[in-house]
């Protein structure tokens, strides 16, 4: 039953064979084809993405390698791997990835219990909603926990009321752990919608197959239910992370810059008002961010591999 | 007899010819007059001819538009300044990106060079206006009043020269907070107990106004405005007494409770704050007056050269710079225009004062740079340690 | 690893039940197990609910105060009156629709494409459809600006293009989880050996089991199409969000959160209209249904 890595099999083999010889110079041609098949197929994607994505991305390195002043040099990365940039990347990937797990899981277990509702508008509904919540984010979505959850926010003073201020007992919105908590405003949506897709395809037949072998709740989670979506979550995840990685105009407004974050500090240099002449160590920071994405790449290969093993 | 009717030729044509070329160089003259002036290349209006200010009005209103970036209406009066020149020269004024950085106004310059919309002036910090002369991103131009603008707040050959500018004061709801604070003393001794939720706008690295506030907070204790260390460690006791609120503070965090004081550039409290908050009081402080002038830029590749031209004109004309003024501004000409009474004495006693005593001090752009590396490299260890 | 034969043997008698199975359901012991279940879900969404309604409640709160701190619908109601709404409003729609149209044409043929026939190269996809989400949007439309040639850069669809980027890494995440939640080896082969060309199984066979990941996928494009700011901005475009940022009359901190609660709801509107246009029965709401 593995969905993973399937070994293609294609289905025009059966055309080989008898008619082989007579068709000598047509296969030459079909073998070509066949061949840069997949070249032809995904070149419009690639092609895109170059011109979109690769040339700006190609811009980030050669910029983060050249001199404020013109002129090839390692001086950017040298200053970024040091004092507060490193700290920087700490703290984004710390918040990247904390950002990603807890929302992570949290969105599963929302899109579960959204899933198992009959009624099909609400479902509808929320999927719509949620899309619209994955993109929520910055001055307005801090402005609304300030509403909610600053020392005169709604929520604060209606706990105060009955002597459960939260501020009182030491909670601070302005915080890492506040960051996480906004985050999660728009990381569960994101997560419910790319697992739910995964979910409508964990086949009610497996469940009724486990419950009469006899297998618990947790028993069917732990040998079906998991096993099978966890190729889905952990791909969700890394997205939650690059999403979360990448955040800037939330973690501004909340904390202006009392949390040293990558792309906060990418912000000062390429979007700021104050240094104007420093902009290539902004790009280099981006770079920096590029390389962390990658050796995270790196790591969610090898975790999503051992997860396959564990299907199995 | 045939020499004699060869002069005769020779003379008629060489008559013919420089009767044509007088012809020629008379219409010529004539038609730069209307149309062949590269108003691009032009540096600086002439009493009369194809480069007066008559002529000018004449080609912007034949262009037609105005690209302006990064004005906010709020921002020193800028809403009533487009209108203004909107209904005096029938010219439309697109305003882009309202709330955009200097970095994005410099970026638009290059990245949408060629298209019709692309800025044709800029208002950015000076920092932003020296890197793009550098990079040829401006034209050179000198107002009319070019003389009026003091030698230290303007580039010599024309690059760029300062608008307007402002002190950082101390903004303050007194229906909110039981006593004001004038002074930065005066927010440490008395703690969050007060109900003090003292916010800057967004962080020091980024926003000239917060650099400014550290400047002047160093200043208050013992610092400077390159030695900003004691600034820094102001917000960090600030942020540990609970009083400092680090969330970019402006209207909405007065409105929604969130911050009750803030410290930002007088001007920006004066048109954002005031008007929308009652009992919103605006004070200089008085152990520290710091000062900062934002500067204006004509675009290299500008899509409508003779508009931005007349823009600057409007801008640094006695009305563009009381207009200024009316949004609580001190526009770069003021001191002389005091001088020979043409500013308005009303608009110029709504100015919150310098406190007697307290020197007032303008940073060069070396050492706002210098104090943002500073800044940049402590404000998280220091400020954010409890976070 | 318990007996996966008995497993498929259970699977096959399970799903030729699957008629019946409220029947069983009946039975007792199951009974228990989905009242505790009713319970479990009841609080997952109970507090899903409070997390994200009240700050929303939060927000719409403020933004019907006027400056004076009581109730109106002053600020609401000037938004769609003023200048230049219904032009950002047309350029918004007309953006978005080209950025679904392209993002659909080629995010859908491709990530199936990758799943049938060179399933190495998900890991390349993986890597390549991640990075517009880690590259600042910035440092993308700046790069990109300045290699496009002027005609292009004078067009909003430029806008268009981008959002299709920065849309990918939603879209094709989404898709990935549908398509790897189907039998592709199966049901391609079977459309092929029956006699169907490749477009009709992509069409007629495969589309109709991705239902949710291509509905997933719709709706995070649209919704970064309609909600996108900072592109649109820098590239000099007056779509909604941007327009909404522009409309400021006197000082009015109300107007800007009661803007930006306008656009959410808006937006929440248009594409559940736009999902609810999707008129399949797929019958029963438990998880799977084939």
């Amino acid at each position: 039953m593995s969905n993973t890595d399937v070994v293609a099999l294609d289905p025009d083999s059966r055309e080989s064979g008898s008619n082989a010889t007579t068709r000598k110079s047509n296969s030459w041609l079909r073998i070509v084809l066949r061949k840069s098949g997949p070249a032809i197929a995904l070149a419009p994607f690639f092609i895109f993405t170059f011109l979109g994505l690769g040339i700006p991305t190609i811009g980030v390195i050669f910029k983060a390698f050249q001199g404020n002043n013109g002129g090839f040099t390692f001086s950017n990365l040298g200053q970024i791997v040091h004092g507060v940039y490193l700290t920087g990347f700490e703290n984004s990937f710390k918040l990247a990835f904390l950002s990603s797990i807890i929302p992570g899981v949290l969105g599963v277990f929302l899109a579960y219990a959204i899933q198992t509702s009959k009624s099909k508008a609400l479902r509808r509904l929320i999927t719509a909603v949620s899309g619209v919540f994955a993109n929520f984010g910055g001055v307005n979505l801090t402005f609304m926990f300030i509403a909610t959850l600053g020392s005169t926010g709604l929520l604060t003073f209606w706990l105060n009321a009955i002597k459960l201020n939260p501020w009182h007992f030491g909670f601070n919105l302005y915080t890492f752990s506040g960051v996480v908590f906004v985050y999660m405003y728009f990381q569960i949506p994101l997560m419910v919608l790319v697992i739910t897709p995964a979910l409508v395809g964990l086949r009610e037949s497996w469940r009724e197959a486990a419950e009469n072998m006899g297998a618990s709740n947790l028993r069917y989670w732990y040998h079906v239910g998991v096993p099978v979506l966890l190729p889905s979550i952990l791909g969700g995840m890394l997205l939650l992370f690059g999403s979360a990685f990448a955040a800037y105009a939330t973690a501004e407004s909340l904390t202006t810059g009392i949390i040293a974050l990558s792309p906060i500090q990418i912000g000062n240099f390429i979007n700021g008002n104050v240094i104007s002449n420093q902009v290539n160590t902004g790009y280099a920071i981006a770079f920096g961010m590029l390389v962390i994405l990658s050796v995270t790449m790196i790591l969610y290969g090898l975790v999503r591999k051992r997860a396959s093993r564990w299907l199995l | 007899m045939a020499l004699r009717k060869i002069k005769t030729a020779l003379l008629a044509g060489a008559t013919v010819a420089s009767l044509t070329a007088v012809g020629i160089s008379a219409s010529s003259v004539a038609a730069s007059g209307a149309s062949s002036v590269n108003w691009a290349k032009v540096t600086h209006l002439t009493k009369t001819g194809p480069t007066s200010m008559k002529a000018l009005v004449a080609a912007a209103k034949k262009e037609g538009k105005l690209n302006v970036i990064a004005l906010p209406p709020n921002w020193a009066n800028y809403g009533q300044i487009i209108n203004d020149f909107k209904a005096k020269y029938h010219i439309a004024v697109s305003s882009a990106n309202p709330d955009g950085s200097s970095a994005e106004e410099i970026t638009a310059i290059t990245a949408d060079k060629g298209r019709s919309s692309a800025p044709d002036v800029v208002d950015v910090g000076t920092s932003y206006a020296v890197t793009s002369t550098g990079k040829h991103m401006l034209a050179p131009y000198k107002v009319q009043t070019w003389s009026e603008i003091p030698a230290g707040l303007k580039n010599p050959k024309g690059y760029w020269f300062d608008d307007y500018g402002g002190y950082v004061a101390i903004g303050c709801n007194s229906t909110a907070v039981t006593t004001c604070p004038t002074s930065f003393k005066q927010m440490l001794t008395e703690t969050g107990a007060q109900g003090y939720k003292i916010g800057i706008n967004n962080n020091p690295t980024q926003s000239n106004s917060a650099l400014a506030a550290v400047q002047a907070a160093a200043i208050a204790n013992g610092g400077s405005v390159t030695n900003v260390a004691p600034g820094v460690s102001f917000f960090a006791t600030l942020n540990k007494n609970g009083a400092y609120v680090p969330v970019i503070a402006d209207l909405q965090t007065v409105e929604s409770g969130a911050t009750n004081i803030v410290i930002w550039w007088d001007y920006l409290e004066a048109s954002g704050i005031t008007p929308a908050v009652k009992g919103w009081t605006v004070a200089v402080p008085s152990d520290a007056a710091v000062g900062e002038y934002y500067s204006q830029g004509v675009s290299a590749s500008a899509p409508d050269p003779a508009a931005a031209r007349l823009w600057e004109e409007y801008l640094y004309s006695v009305a563009g710079q009381n207009l200024w003024l009316k949004g609580g501004a001190r526009p770069s000409e003021l001191a002389y225009m005091q001088a020979h009474g043409t500013a308005n004495k009303t608009l110029l006693a709504n100015l919150p004062a310098i406190p007697s005593g307290t020197k007032s001090i303008f940073p060069t752009t070396g050492q706002i740079s210098a104090a943002a590396t500073v800044v940049g490299s402590t404000w998280d260890t220091q400020v954010g340690s409890g976070a | 690893m318990a007996s996966l034969n008995n497993f498929e043997e259970a699977t096959f008698l399970a799903q030729s039940r699957d008629e019946s199975f409220h029947v069983a359901e009946v039975s007792t012991g199951k009974l228990k197990k989905r009242r505790h279940f009713r319970w479990w879900r009841f609080a997952v969404l109970a507090v899903a609910a409070a997390y994200f309604l009240i700050p929303l409640f939060a927000g719409i709160r403020f933004s019907l105060q006027d400056t004076a701190g009581k109730f109106s619908f002053e600020t609401i109601a000037a938004l769609p009156s003023a200048p230049g709404f219904s032009a950002a409003f047309w350029l918004s729609m007309r953006v978005t629709f080209v950025t679904v149209l392209i993002s659909a044409a080629l995010m859908v043929p491709t990530a199936i494409y990758v799943h049938v026939r060179v399933p190495r190269m998900r890991r390349v996809m993986d890597f390549v459809t991640v990075l517009p989400i880690v590259i600042p949007p910035i440092i993308l439309i700046i790069g990109v600006l300045f290699v496009a040639p002027v005609w292009l850069k004078a067009s909003p669809y430029l806008l268009s293009l981008m959002y299709v980027i920065l849309a990918m890494p939603f879209a094709y995440r989404s898709l990935d989880a549908g398509l790897g939640a189907i039998d592709l080896k199966t049901l391609t082969e079977a459309s092929r050996s029956l006699g169907g060309n490749w477009v009709k199984t992509i069409w007629s066979v495969v589309m109709p089991n991705l239902r949710s990941g291509l509905m997933s996928a719709l709706v995070l494009t649209l919704a970064l199409a309609l909600g996108e700011f900072t592109m649109a901005s820098l590239d000099l475009w007056q779509t909604i969000p941007v327009w909404i940022v522009s409309t400021n009359g006197l000082p009015n901190g109300h107007i800007e959160i009661a803007a930006a609660m306008i656009g959410l709801v808006g937006a929440c509107v248009l594409v559940t209209l736009i999902v609810s246009l999707d008129r399949s029965q797929s019958g029963r709401g438990k998880a799977g249904t084939k």
